[in-house]
């Protein structure tokens, strides 16, 4: 039973590698999430092994530089033929195949931008370093994703575009299945995809599912189509059938979901229209009931009309939304229950700083004369535009004429700009004891140092502890807009873990200054913590186990604010305040610039500490 | 280049449709910010501009297309005295501008092959150039280098491109329409770049099943057949082409009478923008819209349709206020506007 279950789940994981390895383009590709060992090792092995004979494989390092993503100037070549000779980029390379993004996680959101845009299009622009080509790159990325935790994830302008998302997460090499095609297989079926068809019942029932399980991105929907018409190539149909269909629904659709809908037995309990869109007769399906707005034609709402029988339509979309449900994971199903309904949006990170780090890396902000060496880079193509004008009266001097010549003084090195970034982090008490009228000012109080921090290009995460364990609301973001979604939806009441809280703030703010980030903790509680770290009642353990956390923060000399917010102070908060290190505040005697003017000094600090 | 979608087949997203064409019949309201959800086509509807426009007449030999009709340019090739006023028809250039561009490719600079091979000091023109007369397209404009995006309104802003560096000292017309598109959860752009855009669109994800559907069944029928599908688009896209030339034609004799400013003015007071520029952003965009729907003077529904688009990211930020500042313009229009 259990080896069955465990073959299922396998064949599962599998089938994206072979409908990638069909339609690359199409399919956008896959993020893999699991961590390297060898059952990531054996999946990439039978997609490997997939891949028709010549289809490029390229792996892109975390962090290409544009010059060898892109493209740049090709410098040996050009100097050998003393004119400008470009050097393909690896997107470039890859044109028909797949690439594998290592540590897809980290990546930067600029430089997922510079992929997805090139995905998009099919074709790569490359305008850099005195030259322009524009070569076709379509192709398919497999994003590895290591991501443990919340803090982590995989850019959602990628992650949109990625057709399936397989999950590794407790399955071993041993056991994994070998796929019965073969690369023979795949060149066939790639042979077949242009003339599978498919009906307008089938974009119906996708649509239909993907309504259903709020999948609100319009790519995941076309993404499902695609990978329905691969799935029917690969099984050597013309039309794309219900296999394809609860197929594609499955691997496509149902990672997605966020949220579940009744089963045609259960009450719609669901308030939502769309989620209740199975329930209805056949006769009132929406597509009939509401015609479409805007200047879509006549003749395409008849076509469809002809194209739905109603007893054949709606048993379809009902047996694709049974297979998403019995596709969800049990994680997933407890997480949409949990969020009442709806899980929040994917989170991108947002992660666009730079390292800080010697003034050798960050932004590039210019050039300047100078040696390379020793850590500092020669920026070639401006060497090159120094040394060009000179070319012919060098010559006349009697240097080679074949060659470029250039002298030290025409060497250019790159000058960085660090960038250090600021996150603040709010670490919000939404407890009772908290009582919920001052959560509500401190809510006010976050609110306008969220309008602070936008101006100054910070970052901001809110971290919310109430009940028995802190939670994190936002990881870091710049968007102001989500940081006062999440807030707006934080309720209050229930217990006062601080101890929690204070370590969710720290554990983040560590994780934040490992990848060069500088942080500032903000905290926001009376001070009374009434649950300890294991989340057992009891006031006196408690106020220990705070302390402790207190000490840790002190420990990695983090730079943090204490906003008392009982309405009179405590000596108890000021000692866990002092505990900390911190700067100590109470919300009944700072106003709203006060509080602004404490954050800010805090951030100096940290800044000039670490830096 | 492979075959763009046609604008026509564009399900739904009327504002953002509005606010391009609109900027396609006037190019002085100041370019489009485009703003939203991924994956709801506003690449698309862009690069579907270029095949929608009607061509434009350009001196034979410019390498900046210039008009022929216009007497004082500061174009360094039609400024030569010998310069010949041939012209030819070419189309309209809306050039996009890739992440990872380099600065002296968009500004333009020396000409690496000549100076390597001849050592002689030429301009190679950038994008900047060939965008002239036309569109430049930035995605995700939130993500572009900060340098980068300055140096793009200024010279939006100024119309022309001044080039000193390396010895170079080059002045050259680049005359666009600046259209940038992002999402706001990858981080917001400065207020003080908002309001150089002229129309400000939002644009969400649709919701309703028909709507989607048809989304997908249209993308699929083009990915299929894309030239079967641009063919069968072909006569909507002609029907809007020939709208835009009409607009244009009309543009100069649409009235703006005393009323239609005050309103505008008591639109802006109401909602305290900061200084003139929507003021006049919502009056000149009233105006085309006048001239896009053959009406001969601007009338409150002008001002009511375009208001949105004209004032929504000129408002103060407001960081409590929960509501998105496009409810806030609609609540004003609401007000003094009654339809």
């Amino acid at each position: 039973m259990q080896t069955d279950d465990t073959m299922a789940r396998w064949l599962r994981a599998l089938l994206p590698a072979a409908l990638c390895a069909l339609d690359p383009a199409g399919c956008g590709g896959v993020r893999l999430r699991a961590q390297a060992g060898p059952a990531r090792d054996a999946w990439l092995a039978q997609l490997r092994a997939l891949l028709p004979p010549g289809t490029p494989l390229r792996r892109i390092p975390l962090d290409a530089p544009d010059a060898r993503l892109l493209g740049g100037l090709d410098l040996a070549a050009t100097l050998r033929a003393g004119r400008p000779v470009a050097e393909r980029g690896l997107l470039v390379e890859a044109h028909g195949g797949v690439v594998l993004l290592a540590m897809a996680e980290r990546i930067s959101s600029a430089a997922a931008a510079r992929l997805t845009a090139v995905m998009d299009e099919g074709v790569v622009v490359m305008l850099r370093d005195g030259m322009e080509a524009r070569e076709a790159a379509e192709f398919g990325v497999i994003a590895l994703d290591e991501a443990q935790g919340d803090d982590e994830n995989l850019p959602a302008a990628l992650c949109d575009r990625l057709a399936c998302i397989v999950d590794l997460e407790g399955l071993r090499a041993g056991d994994c299945p070998q796929l019965p095609f073969d690369a023979g297989h795949i060149a066939a079926a790639r042979a077949r995809l242009p003339t599978v068809s498919v009906s307008p019942v089938v974009i119906q029932s996708l649509g239909a599912a993907a309504q259903a399980f709020g999948v609100d991105s319009l790519r995941a929907f076309m993404l499902a189509v695609r990978a329905a018409r691969a799935a029917a190539a690969l099984d050597g149909r013309d039309q794309v059938g219900e296999p394809d269909v609860t197929l594609a629904a499955q691997l496509v659709l149902a990672p997605r979901a966020t949220q579940c809908p009744a089963s045609a037995a259960e009450a719609p309990a669901d308030a939502s229209p769309e989620a209740a869109a199975p329930d209805q007769p056949p006769d009132s399906t929406p597509a009939e009931a509401a015609p479409p707005p805007g200047d879509a034609g006549g003749e395409q709402r008849d076509e469809q009309k002809d194209d739905r029988p109603a007893d054949l339509q709606q048993p379809l979309e009902d047996r694709v939304l049974d297979a998403v449900r019995a596709a969800l994971s049990p994680d997933l199903l407890a997480h949409i229950r949990l969020a009442g309904g709806r899980l929040p949006r994917a989170r991108s990170a947002g992660r666009s700083g730079a390292l800080r780090g010697n003034g050798q890396r960050g932004r590039p902000v210019g050039v300047r004369k100078g040696r390379p060496g020793g850590g500092l880079r020669l920026s070639v193509i401006d060497t090159l535009r120094a040394a060009a004008p000179w070319q012919v009266l060098r010559r006349r001097q009697g240097m080679p004429a074949t060659r470029v010549a250039v002298r030290p003084e025409d060497f250019r090195i790159v000058r960085y700009r660090q960038r250090t970034q600021t996150t603040t982090i709010f670490v919000v008490d939404a407890s009772g004891s908290s009582a919920l009228h001052r959560l509500g000012e401190a809510k006010g109080a976050v609110e306008l140092l969220l309008a602070d921090c936008y101006v100054r290009r910070d970052r901001v995460a809110v971290i919310a502890f109430r009940g028995t364990r802190a939670e994190l609301l936002l990881p870091p973001t710049r968007s102001l807009v989500r940081a006062k979604r999440s807030l707006a939806g934080l309720p209050g009441g229930g217990g006062t873990p601080l101890a929690a809280g204070i370590e969710a703030g720290w554990s983040l703010a560590d994780a934040l200054r490992r990848q060069g980030d500088t942080p500032t903790l903000v905290l926001l509680t009376d001070g009374r913590g009434n649950v300890a770290r294991d989340g057992l009642g009891g006031r006196a353990r408690a106020e220990q186990d705070a302390q402790a956390a207190a000490r840790r923060v002190r420990a990695s000399a983090l730079r943090t604010l204490f906003i008392d917010t009982s309405p009179r102070p405590h000596p108890s908060a000021q000692s866990l305040a002092a505990g900390m290190g911190a700067l100590y505040a109470p919300l009944s005697a700072a106003d709203a610039q006060g509080i602004s003017r404490l954050v800010k000094q805090a951030g100096a600090q940290s800044a000039g500490q670490n830096g | 280049m492979s075959q763009a979608f046609p604008f026509s087949a564009i399900v739904g997203q009327d504002e953002m449709k509005q606010a391009i064409l609109l900027s396609a019949v006037d190019p002085s309201i100041g370019g489009v910010l485009v703003f939203g959800d991924r994956g709801t086509g506003k690449s698309t509807a862009v690069r579907a501009l270029a095949a929608l426009l009607p061509k434009m007449r350009a001196v034979e030999g410019c390498a900046y297309q210039c008009d022929p009709d216009e007497v004082a340019s500061v174009c360094p090739v039609c400024s030569a005295a010998a310069a010949s006023r041939r012209a030819r028809l070419v189309p309209v250039p809306v050039v996009d501008l890739p992440l990872g561009a380099t600065e002296d490719r968009v500004v333009g600079a020396l000409d690496l092959e000549r100076a390597l091979t001849r050592g002689e000091k030429a301009f190679e023109p950038g994008l900047l150039a060939r965008a002239h007369r036309g569109f430049l397209y930035v995605d995700e404009v939130n993500l572009l280098e900060d340098h980068l995006v300055d140096l793009l309104i200024d010279v939006a802003a100024s119309g022309e491109n001044v080039v000193e560096r390396e010895g170079l000292s080059v002045r050259h017309p680049a005359r666009f329409v600046l259209v940038g598109s992002g999402n706001p959860e990858e981080g917001e752009l400065r207020p003080q770049l908002l309001d150089r855009f002229g129309l400000s669109v939002e644009v969400s994800t649709p919701t309703d099943l028909p709507t989607r559907v048809d989304v997908v069944k249209r993308r699929d029928a083009f990915e299929r057949d894309r030239a079967g599908f641009c063919a069968q688009w072909s006569g909507r896209d002609a029907k809007l082409r020939r709208r835009i030339v009409g607009a244009r034609e009309r543009l100069p004799a649409v009235r703006v009478p005393d009323a239609a400013l005050e309103q505008a003015a008591r639109l802006c007071m109401q909602l305290s923008t900061d200084g003139l520029r929507g003021e006049l952003t919502l009056v000149r965009a009233a105006r085309a819209l006048a001239a896009y729907d053959g009406d001969d003077e601007v009338g409150d529904a002008h001002l009511r349709r375009i208001a949105p688009s004209a004032l929504r990211h000129r408002l103060r930020r407001d960081p409590l206020d929960e509501s998105g500042s496009g409810v806030r313009v609609a609540r004003a229009v609401d007000e003094l506007l009654p339809a």
